[in-house]
């Protein structure tokens, strides 16, 4: 996991954020639905719901949760938001906060031939686009 | 159908081939045979969620050109991924003219994309173009007695603005399979996500969401699950073979893509099916005569 230090002196994060996304994280009110139908949360350090708490915070140490790695954006939680907001998109600005710093989340050259071999390309091209910049 | 172009994706050329086979032979048989899209290219395999580069969105709008070169009005495509990626992209792009503009003016050596091709699912044709009455007509070894798992993933119902189906209420794969004379068996996870593309990094974590899929679909009684997803087919595969091991004799649960089903009630050759299918099939009434 690479370290937020490169970001500590993030000004605007919330705004950052926000424009990446294309969302209003003000439009969340807590319900806490989006965490309630998600298949990943039992894996999460941050729950979804809580990270959008953070956002509106304008705390940048979210940043650092793995939530953002997990989030498959397989979209329950924004089909099921009563205010409409799109979680999957704010996860991803997150991930791209990062990303576009060179900070990769997957070291395939820890990978065998092999192992390679056995992953599809789709969840190889996939991981590319989630975790690589 | 209209002039519509298949667009295949990596997967149904490597893995998911029995899946291609089974459908182009299926939509031989319902009069509708898939013409491939020429010169296509990867789809881009998850759709760009940020907001502010276009850059994530050309390998789509690629494919949406080589449609409009051939004079397509359709892509139809059988990975819901490939579904996913396209659709959302063309909505994307379309919605606001100046990133149109930017896009056209980015890609100078290929012709402008003028907007306006269409992305169906096989699924989406079958129910609104062929409709399932003509598909129940086609049925010559009805599967009666089957009891089959319809499992929908993510891509195919979400966002709600693309999606075939209600997305928390789909019935689209429960029709098709009745359409097919089996008996569709309802159960929780059907609209759940497989774990997806951390199969590459978190195995364990796949694993385990394949696992309540696959376990909820035996428990509802299920003996085969159909998708049409080819990467939840290689993780739930996958899971199946660990599950395998732990499950009593003679409890098997075949996975298998929605157009083998189909093939199978056809009676259509498409190559070798799962052993635990094979025998299935094996057990099935032979001839329409058969049926009460």
């Amino acid at each position: 996991m690479p370290s937020a230090t490169k970001l500590e002196q993030f000004v605007g994060f919330r705004e950052r954020v926000e424009m990446l996304s294309g969302e209003n994280v003000f439009a969340c009110y807590q319900c806490g639905m989006c965490t309630a139908g998600c298949s990943f949360a039992d894996e999460m350090d941050v729950l979804p719901h809580q990270v959008i708490r953070q956002l509106q915070l304008n705390n940048w140490k979210v940043l650092e949760c793995n939530a953002k790695w997990i989030c498959a954006s397989c979209l329950n939680c924004q089909t099921r938001c009563p205010k409409g907001v799109d979680l999957s998109k704010l996860m991803e600005a997150m991930r791209q906060i990062y990303l576009r710093q060179q900070m990769d989340n997957l070291e395939l050259n820890k990978y065998s031939i092999d192992q390679i071999r056995c992953l599809p390309q789709i969840a190889l091209v996939a991981s590319f686009r989630k975790k690589t910049g | 159908m209209n002039n519509a172009a298949y667009f295949p994706g990596c997967s149904l050329k490597a893995e998911a081939g029995d899946y291609e086979r089974s459908a182009a032979a299926v939509m031989e048989v319902l009069g509708q045979p898939l013409e491939e899209l020429e010169r296509w290219t990867c789809c881009g395999t998850v759709y760009s969620l940020t907001d502010d580069d276009l850059m994530h969105q050309l390998a789509s709008v690629r494919n949406l050109i080589r449609a409009q070169e051939c004079g397509a009005d359709e892509i139809v495509t059988l990975c819901s991924m490939c579904f996913n990626t396209l659709k959302r992209s063309k909505v994307f792009i379309e919605q606001d003219s100046a990133r149109l503009e930017t896009v056209n003016a980015f890609m100078d050596e290929e012709q402008d994309y003028e907007g306006g091709v269409e992305v169906f699912h096989l699924l989406e044709i079958l129910r609104d173009q062929v409709g399932f009455e003509s598909i129940e007509g086609k049925v010559t070894r009805p599967l009666s007695g089957l009891r089959v798992a319809p499992y929908y993933g993510c891509t195919l119902l979400r966002p709600r603005e693309i999606g075939i189906d209600e997305p928390d209420t789909p019935t689209i794969l429960q029709d098709f399979i009745r359409a097919l004379w089996a008996t569709p068996v309802e159960f929780a996870f059907q609209a759940e996500c497989c774990g997806t593309y951390q199969i590459v990094d978190s195995p364990e974590m796949v694993l385990e969401k394949s696992h309540r899929i696959l376990n909820s679909a035996m428990r509802a009684g299920a003996d085969v699950l159909v998708t049409s997803c080819p990467l939840c087919m290689h993780n739930l595969r996958l899971c199946y073979e660990e599950l395998r091991s732990s499950l009593p004799e003679k409890r098997e649960l075949s996975i298998i893509y929605l157009t083998q089903l189909a093939a199978i009630a056809f009676e259509v050759e498409t190559g070798e099916l799962p052993t635990s299918m094979a025998k299935l099939v094996e057990g099935l009434p032979t001839s329409m005569e058969l049926v009460p």
